[in-house]
């Protein structure tokens, strides 16, 4: 079966039915999406999928036809996307095992509303826990890259 | 067990005799170093300076940070107590773990078992804490909890840093022939009084570290460069573009997959098994039997985690019943039990609390009866471990915080030599306390026995993880209090009743259960700054076989809701501001009063709020650290929003302002999530909830605005991961109180309540 996943293609020996979560992250190799509940009830598996946040863990390997973006293909340390430069401003993780889900949601929301409020913002992330309680960083971070990406940066 | 049993007999009695006595132990065994942990697998050509510090001929600088990052930010901090006496910017270090090691052992987190009030300064008090640190030293446990690493570390990493630094000046004194009081450092070069004199420290590392290190007085706290300061997190890159820093990341050639599935009920066994259909599950090759002190059950291993899932799934097990009651109604009527029975350890006995209440007139006297439930931990990473055990070697990668003993106990497991095993310790998903448990490494050591020294990652499902955790003990109070003609307490007396968490751990660890009162069981409770003229304090251990262990803050995590919701209905009772009651009772504690007067002030306490909003106080000590919060509230139609907390928090030395408000921060968030819904309850001797849909925490909707400062009042450094969570819940519960006049004294209080 073949896979697009941060724009290259890839292929994997996968059951149709095991979940994308574990196709990328046992059989691609591809760590950034995190298990957290198995159930879509926690956010740290999020990927995004022809532009929208998609909870891994419960998708289908079979069912995917668009293009996967995960965190590794969000940014890298020597290209970092706007939202990650504007976490690492923040300094917003703790543990940091949420925050690719965080940031992939994140990222989602941004390109469907460049000015989130802070409702907004609350809708949108409400999905994505955060045990270590890094929400009001995770908050400020979103606005900062707001800011930011509409300068262009 | 045997060798490990034996070990922690004498340990312990050492401990005891330490406590007692005042070590009477040769204290040659205290001079007597553990070997440094580095000297082993040291690259060529690097000098290895102590079990901190080494570095490498390319100037590469590798600080050991020997302690478990869950967050909290050691891998900072700690770097930067070396990097400031090293003199060499915090970019310039390599972190790393390093291996497991005695010579890491923790001395804060042993001397805060001493037996006296957190408060406690005095020379007898302090004399037993360092004579606990040296029992620390022997028993060679390196840990992370307690909040104690930032304590524990402050002069041991410092020092590591100062004296490799002398040591690479008196190494360029000799090269140069020059003083060594005539060079200077900076920037991991030395450089000497003539011109174009300067070495890197790789340059100088292997002749430096073969000189004998010499006394070093640390620099003074004005000179600080780094510390005090808040710096840039080192983990924050690699956490921000999902680099592979956790224990479930570890990919390894030729690895396999695996799962656990164990008795959910805690301590049985399995009475039949059939593994037929979890074997004809795609990609599974192999159901092993385990068993354990931490629980029996099964490993079921698979070529990839979803197929070992799945396996998990379709494998058929009965299990015997447990030896404690089924459900929650009788795990309550054991602790109401426990409760009503007069016996108990006495933790505080001020006054006369028997005759100040024995004259009391009966509108003068009020009671409350508390409860919480168990917690699990269900930290955001689930349980796991990897483990591969190849030609007699046992290879362990996991995010533990007790990589000394998961060594051993996985040694004593297969039967080789402590030094037969590698641990690395990886980044962890969230500790909080979960993680200094043994059960992850144990079963990935069971299951790494039947795979031919192939590697194999096990993967708990997250239900697996919340039913299977060392919980935080459900427990019950009852507080009574005599109030004065002037509206203050003269009498409090409380008596808690709760499992305790030492025996639990013990039972599981070392096969045995150490007696005597626990202190753990009432922090929080007896351990706080208020001068009552007659104040008692009973701990009663409840005997329930659930296992417990170390939840963030420990016993004042419930003890804080006791206490704290009681002094708010004291104050209401004798119709005092409960800010202004609390000064006077703690006026023997300029601490204290500093703190909740600047948190009165944070909240503009005394200007009264519109109808439809209120505010809540709560304070407690805990972990040498002084913390008040006010929680504000206000009544919506959807139901009580939490709108804002105040925290004030006293550490003594702050070394990262930033790190130690993100800690603050969190540890309120935690305390709130615990406040609102959390509750782990039984039905058929097993744990009814399995994953966040029904054990959820705070969510970003519902996450107030945190506003927070640090005082620096006190003389000695407290702790920073777990003090700020035990105060949320009652300060949330008391805000509760004033804006609706119902006194909750149960949680979660989302059951009595509705959170928007």
């Amino acid at each position: 079966m073949q896979l697009t996943v941060n724009g290259k293609p890839i292929e994997i020996d996968a059951d149709p039915d095991m979940p994308l979560l574990w196709a990328l992250r046992d059989l691609a190799g591809i760590t950034g999406p995190k298990f957290g509940c198995g159930v879509a009830a926690c956010g740290a598996c999020t990927v995004i999928i022809d532009g929208a946040a998609v909870r891994s863990c419960v998708t289908p390997v079979g069912s995917v036809t668009g293009e996967v973006t995960t965190i590794e293909g969000l940014g890298t340390p020597e290209a970092l996307h706007a939202i990650q430069k504007a976490w690492i401003e923040e300094q917003v993780a703790q543990c940091g095992y949420c925050q690719a889900g965080q940031i992939m949601n994140a990222a989602v929301l941004l390109a469907a509303n460049p000015k989130p409020d802070d409702a907004a913002i609350s809708e949108a992330m409400d999905g994505n826990l955060c045990r270590c309680g890094t929400y009001p960083k995770i908050r400020a971070a979103i606005k900062r890259a707001a800011t930011d990406m509409a300068k262009g940066a | 067990m045997g060798r490990l049993a034996t070990f922690t007999r004498r340990a312990f009695l050492f401990g005891a005799v330490a406590v007692a006595g005042g070590a009477a132990f040769g204290f040659y065994k205290y001079r007597q170093d553990w070997p440094n942990p580095l000297d082993k697998d040291a690259p060529e050509g690097a000098g290895v300076f102590n079990p901190y510090v080494m570095i490498a001929p390319d100037n590469t600088i590798t600080v050991i940070v020997p302690r478990a990052e869950m967050g909290q930010g050691v891998t900072t901090t700690l770097a930067a107590l070396v990097a400031e006496e090293l003199d060499v910017p915090l970019s310039m270090i390599k972190v790393d773990h390093g291996p497991a090691g005695n010579a890491y052992f923790n001395t804060a987190m042993v001397s805060a078992a001493a037996p006296f009030y957190e408060f406690d300064r005095s020379f007898m008090a302090e004399t037993v804490r360092s004579t606990m640190g040296v029992a620390a030293k022997f028993l060679g446990i390196q840990g992370t909890g307690g909040s104690t690493s930032t304590v524990d570390a402050f002069d041991k990493m410092r020092q590591a840093g100062a004296t490799a630094r002398e040591m690479l000046k008196d190494a360029a004194a000799k090269r140069w022939n020059v003083a060594a009081a005539d060079l200077k450092t900076g920037d991991g070069k030395v450089t000497g009084p003539a011109s174009g004199q300067s070495l890197t420290y790789g340059e100088l590392a292997a002749e430096a570290a073969a000189i004998e290190p010499r006394e070093v007085a640390l620099k003074a706290r004005p000179d600080w460069k780094l510390l005090g300061k808040s710096q840039p997190r080192t983990d924050m890159l690699a956490k921000v573009t999902g680099a592979p820093v956790f224990g479930i990341d570890v990919v390894l050639p030729d690895m396999l997959f695996a799962t656990v599935k164990m008795s959910p009920r805690f301590g049985a066994k399995a009475v039949k098994a059939d593994a037929k259909a979890a074997l004809a599950v795609p990609g599974v090759s192999k159901v092993v039997e385990i068993s354990t002190a931490y629980g029996n059950g099964y490993g079921i291993i698979a070529s990839n985690t979803w197929a070992a899932f799945k396996g998990a799934e379709a494998l058929e097990v009965e299990w015997a019943e447990a030896a404690y009651p089924a459900d929650s109604a009788g795990i309550s009527k054991v602790l109401a039990d426990r409760l009503a029975k007069a016996d108990g350890d006495v933790m505080r006995d001020d006054g006369d609390v028997d005759t100040a209440f024995a004259d009391a007139p009966a509108d003068k006297v009020i009671r409350a009866a508390y409860a919480v439930p168990y917690l699990a931990h269900a930290t955001m990473e689930p349980m796991n471990a990897t483990a591969q055990f190849k030609d007699g070697k046992l290879t362990l990668w996991s995010g533990n915080q007790a990589p000394t003993l998961a060594r051993d106990f996985c040694a004593d497991m297969l039967g080789i030599e402590e030094d037969a095993v590698t641990v690395h310790t990886t980044m962890m998903g969230g500790g909080f306390g979960r993680r200094f448990e043994l059960d992850t490494a144990l079963y990935a050591t069971a299951l790494a026995r039947e795979t031919d020294g192939r590697p194999v990652k096990v993967t708990w499902t997250r239900e697996e993880d919340m039913r299977h955790d060392q919980y935080r003990p459900a427990a019950v109070a009852e507080f009574a209090a005599r109030i004065g003609e002037d509206g203050m307490p003269v009498a409090v007396e409380a008596s808690i009743a709760s499992p305790s968490i030492l025996p639990s751990l013990m039972a599981r660890t070392y096969g045995m259960s150490p007696a005597g009162p626990d202190k753990l069981l009432t922090e929080g409770s007896h351990d706080q700054p208020y001068a009552i003229t007659n104040y008692r304090v009973t701990g009663k251990k409840a005997d329930l076989a659930i296992p417990i262990g170390f939840w963030r803050s420990v016993g004042n995590s419930y003890n804080a809701f006791f206490h704290e919701s009681f002094m708010d209905e004291v104050a209401h009772a004798g119709s005092l501001d409960p800010v202004a009651m609390r000064l006077t009772l703690m006026k023997d504690w300029p601490v204290a009063t500093a703190l909740v007067e600047k948190v009165a002030a944070m909240s503009d306490w005394k200007t009264p709020l519109p109808a439809g909003k209120a505010r809540g106080l709560a304070f407690t000590l805990s972990f040498g650290t002084w913390v008040a919060e006010v929680v504000q509230v206000a009544e919506t139609p959807d139901g009580i929003r939490i709108e804002k907390v105040w925290c004030a928090a006293d550490l003594g030395t702050v070394l990262d302002p930033a790190i130690v408000k993100a800690q603050m921060m969190s540890g309120i968030i935690f305390g709130l999530s615990q406040a609102l819904s959390q509750e782990i309850t039984f039905a058929d001797g097993m744990v009814e909830q399995g994953n966040f849909t029904d054990y959820d925490a705070l969510r970003m909707s519902q996450c107030p605005e945190i506003e927070i400062e640090l005082l620096e009042n006190n003389s000695h450094m407290g702790g920073a991961g777990e003090p700020g969570t035990p105060p949320a819940a009652p300060a949330l519960a008391n805000a509760v109180f004033a804006l609706t006049g119902k006194r909750i004294r149960t949680l979660p209080l989302g059951k009595e309540v509705t959170f928007a």
